[in-house]
């Protein structure tokens, strides 16, 4: 049985199985549900499944020839420990909110909701277990074009403008990265990631690459100051996509650039660093400043991903000399930053139902009512701020101890300073949750899966924060730093 | 199967489980919600005997869980933990009584005892903490927990008490954390280690040691209410009373208390801090807080308010205590601790009585208060004369180590401020027990609940006669052993001569 | 060798203009538009320098221009659609910011 369950090629069940169901979904709506759910729930198992199978090989590394073509001429799947990351965080919010959607979208917009969310699964598990830089672009646009057509699923004007401004950032984002892709090919004739890394030198040409990859990813990653695709869209999307934008998609392309810093672009690392650092601190200061400012709840978190995005950067300058506690601490605070991201979204959500209305100032006894949405804002706000204890505290604890060990005041200050900025606009909410509004008015019904999946995220979130050892170790970020080239 | 290693867990865990159970229930559970409440409270006092018991007999009570991956979450019992959660400990299971005695007939007191039994989970947290991290989440959660408590009422003055009651102490937890992380990245562990854990470094860390100092005082001190940073103790009195007999006499200000003495004793050490120069600085601002909050205290006609300046002054005592660096002055300021909780306690369970039979919210309302609620009011006069210092009551004890020690350390000075400071509580508690005593009672009280031919419900009654009774005994029998004072000597014979 | 690297700076100067058209334009099918210069311009550039030893062309970018022409078409049916909605719900085919009213 184990025999047989170490055999199964996990990784291509991550891609098809999602890819599968979805047509399905498509062609008989009334399945739509339980296929979705049944697939949210086997991309966990197979999540530990691939998990187990890279512990067992000898450089932590999965690799698999799809349809037995190597590369360059076929598709190479390769999974390594920052993989098995980010497929996790997949595929935990990816359950929850699976769940979430359950009960939100009703009729019409369920039909549209859960093919596309089960493609734009299929894109993202096949984005992170790419192991070339043109099926990178491949993944990134199916991920960008399915990620823009749920945020236009509730059909407002402001959910289609959101839509299609972002639907221009990516396309713009993804030419960028495509002409670094075709620079890189010229130069080194080869678009496999290990291979590029073994050959690739400091060269203008190189540099070119770095610059228009680079912005075409930050560009789809919103990192300040070319996040202002991001608040729109992510507002005026229904809930559930909201999570998953936040959590996931722009993960996604932090990931990619994460991945080409880390092997391609690594004789490059020293000098744009302190670009990417200082974007950051940037981000952090800005996103946080313009989430206190806002009236409106999902607005609010909108820009709190922005801030929480820029954390992500700061530890760019750090790598050079601490590498594995610096990956660490990016791994922690993205994977929790997913969880308590979509748990307040979909809190967010909540409360829209309930109330018709998402402005902060008028809660109306939400705390009373809605108590276990009520606790999902917090546990996930906690999260979000860094107090302990949670995911976010641990993923902050070990980016200061790196920032102090190398002397970053800099990067230290802005990280305190993002924490209290953060807390001010989560207790802003908080506290506006305790009274009562000017006006009263009658409440909708939330049903309970929605509240619960909330909480549970919300809870995953706080809970990471006492398991960190083993989390981390099971992710195994030391031997990615290490690996340099990988032969297929 | 070694118990030793989980007991500490057990205590913490023994307000956490009923807490969140708490929190599913229907609001109608009323009685369930009561045995919770009192299981969890006996049971945590069962272990915390027991772990008494077994210190003195050398046993080891220590639990270690993987936190980080180089740093342990430590509970450890030592016999400064110990004295902190007795202290809480008892205090709590006393104003659990209390609490469901004042939120009779109010609304969501589910939400209420959920939180009051995490506040109590986070403070035995702090109190069992054996290194600077596991204080430090523990401290945070403190905080975390005590806001919905102060919030409870859901109007938009408790709203903005919350939020200014937030802006000091999250403000204060990152110039912990700051120090935290800076400390460990010099040192490179963070257990509390009886005369600091700091020693190693060499002379050329001082200016970065002197700053970690600062930054952890100054986190610690927002809590401890020091002078400049106690602006939210006095706003946080719109909060129930039991909350705020909690916050000012268990938790929230303890806990800032005993993280300096910890600081001070287990992470810097006495000698190195003298010897950086950061404990004199330390000492001026404690005896500046002390005479601050005591001429402050004289201006309040709002009973709570005066109690919370009262605290504000009082805590100090301890924050002195410390920072003179001489054993007796130590053990002065260590039984205060203990000394103080009981006395403060009292009289804010004594101002929540007042407030909840009478409604009686204003010094200025207590004309002959004492003929109709004669046990409150004697509580009260003991918890006064406490606080003023007059023998044999605990508070007396407190101030005579502290003078003594003062002397024996050569800061003579520190004589002239507990006088003062006795003398100004006098002129602040002296005029209320007068008044409560010796004036006539006004033709109609602003409320009058009727209960029985008692003078108020039982659960509100018993709480502080009780604590009263311990403040007086403790005083009186100070000289017994297993008493604070001799849990006090101890700790100081740990930090002082013992190798 | 030469024509080659023309064509390739063609591709670049399309891609540059196609940036331009982006940005300054409002109208939302002049974006569009724009977007697919720039798209073509990067498949210029693909094709242009592709080359293996000898004068026998590279297939491999080929076949990724191949690939990308599919999914800007995709795309792009995308952006139609999405501003026609946009232009039946609030009657003007642009962003909403970038409205002079």
């Amino acid at each position: 049985m184990h025999e047989t369950l170490s055999q199964i090629p996990w990784a291509l069940v991550l891609i098809l199985l999602p890819l599968v169901t979805g047509m399905l979904a498509f062609l008989w709506p009334r399945l739509a549900i339980p296929l979705g759910l049944m697939t949210a729930a086997m991309q966990i198992l197979a999540v530990i499944g691939l998990g187990w199978q890279i512990h067992s090989t000898n450089d932590a590394a999965y690799h698999h020839a799809v349809g037995g073509w190597g590369a360059p001429l076929g598709i190479v799947l390769y999974a390594d420990g920052l993989s098995l990351l980010m497929l996790t965080v997949t595929a935990l919010v990816g359950l929850g909110v699976s769940i979430y959607s359950v009960e939100y979208f009703q009729r019409e917009q369920a039909l549209r909701f859960w093919p596309i969310w089960l493609f734009l699964l299929a894109a993202l598990n096949a984005l992170f277990l790419t192991a070339d830089i043109f099926n990178l672009y491949v993944t990134l646009e199916l991920l960008g074009l399915a990620a823009v057509t749920l945020t236009a699923l509730a059909g407002s004007k402001a959910a289609l403008d959101g839509a299609m401004r972002y639907l221009l950032a990516t396309l713009l984002g993804s030419l960028c990265y495509l002409l670094g892709v075709a620079l890189l090919y010229h130069s080194y004739g080869t678009v496999d990631i290990s291979t590029l890394a073994e050959r690739v030198e400091a060269t203008p040409a190189v540099w070119a690459a770095l610059g228009l990859m680079g912005a075409g990813l930050i560009l789809k990653t919103a990192l300040f100051p070319l996040h202002f695709w991001l608040p729109p869209a992510h507002a005026s999307a229904p809930a559930p996509v909201s999570a998953i934008l936040s959590a996931l998609v722009i993960k996604a392309a932090f990931y990619i650039l994460l991945r080409l810093w880390l092997t391609i672009f690594s004789p490059l690392n020293e000098s744009a660093a302190t670009l990417l650092g200082l974007l950051g601190g940037a981000a952090v200061l800005w996103g946080s400043l313009q989430a206190l400012r806002q009236t409106r709840l999902k607005l609010l978190i909108a820009y709190s991903t922005v801030a929480q995005i820029g954390y992500l950067f700061l530890a760019f300058p750090l790598a050079a000399a601490a590498a594995l506690s610096t990956w660490n601490a990016v791994a922690y605070l993205a994977l929790s930053h997913a969880l308590a991201k979509a748990a307040l979204f979909l809190a967010a959500g909540n409360l829209l139902c309930f109330g018709g209305h998402d402005r902060i100032a008028d809660f109306d006894r939400v705390v009373r009512r809605l108590p276990i949405t009520a606790a999902a804002l917090a546990l996930a706000g906690v999260s979000i701020i860094g107090l302990p204890p949670s995911g976010g505290f641990i993923g902050k604890w070990l980016l200061l101890e790196t920032a102090l060990g190398q002397g970053r005041w800099d990067l230290v200050i802005v990280m305190l300073l993002g924490g209290l900025l953060a807390a001010a606009y989560v207790f802003k909410v908080l506290g506006h949750s305790f009274t009562e509004a000017d006006v009263m008015h009658e409440a909708g019904a939330v049903p309970k899966i929605m509240e619960w999946s909330a909480l549970l995220l919300a809870i995953a979130a706080v809970v990471l924060g006492f398991l960190a050892v083993p989390v981390l170790d099971w992710f195994g970020l030391g031997e990615v730093v290490g690996i340099r080239a990988v032969s297929s | 199967m070694n118990w030793d290693k989980w007991i500490p867990l057990m205590v913490v865990a023994s307000s956490l489980l009923p807490g969140l159970i708490i929190f599913t229930l229907a609001e109608k559970r009323g009685r369930l919600r009561t045995t919770l409440n009192l299981l969890g409270a006996v049971v945590k006092l069962g272990l915390v005997g027991l772990m008494v018991w077994g210190v003195y007999n050398e046993h080891h009570y220590e639990t270690r869980l993987a936190l980080l991956p180089n740093l342990e979450l430590v509970l450890r019992a030592g016999p400064l933990s110990l004295l902190f959660v007795t202290l809480s400990t008892a205090l709590w299971f006393v104003t659990t009584v209390y609490a469901i005695g004042y939120l009779e007939g109010s609304a969501h007191r589910n939400r209420f005892f959920g939180f009051f039994s995490l506040c109590v989970t986070a403070t035995v947290g702090v109190a069992l903490s054996g290194n600077l991290i596991t204080f430090l989440l523990f401290y945070e959660l403190l905080t975390l927990s005590t806001y919905p408590l102060l919030v409870h009422r859901g109007t938009e003055a408790a709203r903005r008490a919350g939020q200014t009651y937030l802006i000091y102490t999250l403000f204060g937890g990152a110039l912990l954390l700051l120090g935290t992380v800076w400390l460990y990245s010099l040192t490179g562990t963070l257990e509390f280690t009886p005369r600091g854990f700091i020693s190693g470094l060499g002379p050329e860390h001082n200016s970065a040691l002197i700053m970690i100092f600062i930054l952890l005082i100054a986190g610690l001190g927002v809590k401890a209410a020091l002078f400049p940073l106690h602006g939210w103790l006095p706003k946080a009195m719109v909060a129930p009373a039991p909350v705020s007999a909690l916050l000012h006499a268990v938790a929230v200000v303890k806990a800032g208390a005993f993280g300096i003495v910890r600081v001070v004793y287990d992470v810097f050490g006495v000698e190195t801090a003298a010897l950086l120069g950061v404990t004199m600085p330390l000492a001026w601002l404690a005896a500046f807080t002390i005479i601050y909050g005591s001429v402050r205290a004289l201006y309040q006609d709002d009973l709570k308010r005066r109690l919370a300046f009262s605290t504000i002054s009082q805590v100090s005592y301890i924050i002195l205590g410390v920072a003179i660096a001489g054993p007796i002055a130590t053990i002065g300021g260590v039984v205060h601790l203990v000394h103080q909780g009981l006395m403060k306690i009292t009289l804010f369970f004594c101002a929540g009585n007042l407030a909840e039979t009478l409604e009686i919210h204003k010094v200025s309302e207590m004309n002959g208060v004492g003929r109709r609620m004669p046990w409150t009011m004697a509580a009260f006069t003991i918890g006064a004369f406490g606080m003023i210092g007059a023998p044999p009551i605990a508070g007396f004890i407190s101030k005579w180590y502290l003078g003594l020690g003062a002397l024996d350390a050569g800061q003579d000075w520190v004589i002239l401020v507990l006088i003062g400071s006795s003398l100004l509580n006098a002129m602040y508690f002296l005029p209320i027990l007068h008044r409560a005593w010796f004036r006539e009672p006004p033709k109609q009280w602003p409320a009058d609940h009727q209960f029985g031919d008692k003078e108020t419900a039982w659960a509100l009654l018993l709480p502080p006669v009780v604590t009263a009774a311990f403040a007086l005994g403790i005083g009186l029998l100070a000289s017994l052993p297993f008493t604070p004072l001799d849990w006090a000597k101890l700790i100081a014979t740990r930090e002082f001569y013992q190798q | 060798m030469s024509l080659a690297f023309t064509y390739a700076l063609i591709g670049v100067g399309l891609f540059t203009m196609g940036l331009y058209a982006l940005i300054v334009h409002a109208h939302l099918l002049r974006k569009i538009l724009a977007l697919n210069i720039m798209g073509s311009g990067v498949f210029m550039i693909l094709v242009a320098l592709a080359k293996r030893s000898g004068d026998v062309p590279d297939p491999v970018p080929h076949a990724m221009v191949i690939t990308g022409i599919v999914v800007a078409v995709s795309a792009t049916a995308l952006a139609l659609t999405l501003m026609l909605k946009l232009n039946a719900t609030s009657g003007r085919a642009t962003l909403v910011d970038d409205r002079q009213d």
